[in-house]
């Protein structure tokens, strides 16, 4: 079923959606009480890239040597990004096996990523100069607690609860995906894409990656695929409506962007509020009245629609 | 961190929901009217004391402030009453009820209504889709517009919306009228057997077996009743969508009634 949330604040300015974010996910935890993920995205700091990475899943075998080989593979990703001319500013251990590096590099993206993951079990969970995705098994206040979100402030941010359908219940299965190698962009879906198989086949003839089994990814990779031959947000998200074939509500982001987009079938739900300072989505209203405790006006958006708002 | 009106909620070994919840008992009743705030109760406290006034106390009149988009609210009435919500509701609003008035001064999500058999429901808001999905009876007023597959389904009784209609409307409608004062989606009437679809606003597409119908006396005096009752003002020109009756084959005649005619 899953469920999906978006939240962006027109004017740009700074807010808790940490904690807002986490407010909508947790009361729509019976749509998916799997695995809870977020793509936030925050206040620049200087400059820096931020990247998410984690070294191991929730089903990796943990065995005697389980601790020893994260703190070997930790040091390996810092002497990589160093031997690529990145140099790093601060690493956060969120979890044992989840990362946060902030580090200087003005070189290819995709190269940076690629050589991180080539250590065993690494994936980027997000790359990007306000991005950042954090996703892990639980409802969203475990997640937000294990990842310590409460500080969080940013202009918008998306949410996913997931109950897993067509792959594992792990972090890889988890959304929001990032738009590798494409900086800054995430997506959140909702449904089921039934030419999964097809796309796959031919965004990994193109050079893309794809680190899970989750149909999900594919979107991300679409867009990322499309945004890097010149199509914008939107136009990509158009042309998506024709070529991927399934029932879909996602939900996309970009540093300054946010979009949804609808399925020709309606099949899968998404409430709407707009207001002058703020948008919020979410697959249930209840959701966005978990931030906005008041009556509001929403709605649903039909069949084929694309909807994108700037920040 | 708990969002508005959320409770821990604690689940038995079947996966009920709340199974020893108690009635909250904190309505305040005046005659045979109550009326009670729902911000800090759980949907089965709700749903728990609107059962208790209704069929323990006897009301006929209850108003419930704050519902707060909650799932599943005013399910399973199956008396006469008038009820009031002040607010939003979620999915599953409103579903299998027999002989209730109901009106809501918000929006309502998806499946409101669902199988609904007799009485009234009046949203002044939006619907989401599913709307009056295998409706039996009884009229189904939403002021604003529904979302797609709205009286999919439908057996009967009338569903009224004044703004548009998403896809798939009326799909598989079997009896009963679905009234609609806006545009409608692609796929109007897909596949239905029976029923009448009245349409004020364009129809981006018909779907299967669905087409043109006859205007009749009958049609204008049913859509001119329905809008004086609801007071929705006078209503606009519409277009009758019938089934063509070529897409199945069957007879209206049931096995023993055949076998009396052959």
């Amino acid at each position: 079923m899953c469920g999906i949330a978006g939240i962006i604040y027109r004017d740009g300015s700074q807010h808790p959606i940490g904690d807002e974010m986490t407010r909508m996910l947790q009361s729509m935890k019976h749509r998916g009480p799997d695995s809870t993920g977020y793509a936030l995205y925050g206040a620049p700091e200087n400059g820096d890239l931020i990247m998410r990475y984690k070294l191991a899943d929730a089903n990796t075998r943990r065995d005697f040597e389980f601790a020893d080989r994260l703190r070997r593979h930790r040091v390996e990703v810092e002497s990589r990004l160093a031997s690529l001319g990145a140099s790093i500013h601060e690493v956060e251990e969120e979890t044992p096996y989840a990362f946060r590096v902030s580090f200087e590099y003005d070189g290819d993206l995709k190269l940076l990523a690629d050589f991180v993951e080539d250590i065993p079990d690494a994936e980027v969970l997000s790359l990007g100069r306000t991005l950042e995705i954090i996703k892990d098994l639980g409802d969203a206040e475990t997640v937000h607690d294990q990842y310590g979100l409460s500080s969080f402030t940013g202009t918008h941010a998306i949410g996913h609860v997931r109950m897993a359908t067509e792959s594992e219940v792990d972090i890889a299965g988890a959304h929001p995906y990032w738009a590798y190698p494409y900086s800054d962009v995430a997506v959140v879906h909702n449904g089921q894409l039934t030419n999964y198989f097809m796309w796959r086949r031919r965004l990994e003839r193109a050079g893309r990656r794809f680190m899970s089994e989750c149909d999900s990814e594919i979107i991300a990779v679409y867009l990322a695929q499309e945004m890097s031959e010149g199509a914008t947000l939107e136009e990509a998200m158009h042309s998506s409506l024709d070529e991927l074939d399934g029932v879909f509500t996602y939900i996309a982001v970009t540093k300054d962007e946010l979009g949804v987009a609808k399925d020709e079938l309606a099949a899968k739900p998404l409430v709407l509020y707009e207001s002058d300072d703020l948008v919020a989505i979410a697959s249930e209203e209840i959701a966005i009245r978990a931030i906005l405790e008041r009556e509001i006006d929403t709605y649903d958006p039909y069949e084929r629609e694309v909807l994108v708002w700037q920040r | 961190m708990a969002a508005v009106g959320e409770r821990k909620i604690t689940y038995d070994a079947r996966g009920l929901a709340e199974p020893f919840a108690d009635v909250p008992k904190i309505s305040e009743i005046d005659g045979t009217r109550a009326r009670f705030d729902a911000l800090e109760l759980t949907t089965r406290a709700i749903n728990l004391e609107l059962r208790w006034l209704l069929y323990e106390l006897g009301m006929k009149e209850i108003e419930i402030d704050n519902p707060g988009s909650k799932h599943s609210l005013g399910v399973g009435i199956l008396t006469r009453c008038k009820i009031t919500f002040n607010g939003s509701l979620g999915y599953f609003g409103c579903g299998l009820i027999d002989g209730p008035e109901i009106h809501i001064t918000g929006r309502v999500g998806w499946s409101a209504c669902e199988n609904m058999m007799s009485g009234v429901v009046v949203v002044d808001g939006n619907a989401g889709s599913l709307t009056g999905a295998a409706l039996r009876g009884g009229d189904l007023v939403v002021k604003g517009r529904v979302g797609a597959r709205s009286g999919v389904d439908q057996k009967g009784g009338t569903i009224i919306t004044l703004g548009s209609a998403g896809s798939m409307t009326g799909f598989m409608m079997q009896r009963g009228r679905i009234i609609i004062g806006g545009d409608v989606g692609p796929g109007l009437g897909d596949s239905m057997y029976d029923g009448t679809i009245y349409v004020a606003g364009k129809v981006k597409s018909l779907g299967i077996d669905c087409v043109p119908g006859e205007w009749t006396d009958a049609d204008t005096e049913l859509i001119e009743r329905k809008f004086r009752i609801y007071g929705l003002g006078s209503p606009p020109e519409f277009q009758k969508f019938v089934c063509g009756k070529v897409l199945y084959n069957y007879d209206s005649l049931e096995p023993a009634e055949k076998k009396l005619v052959l």
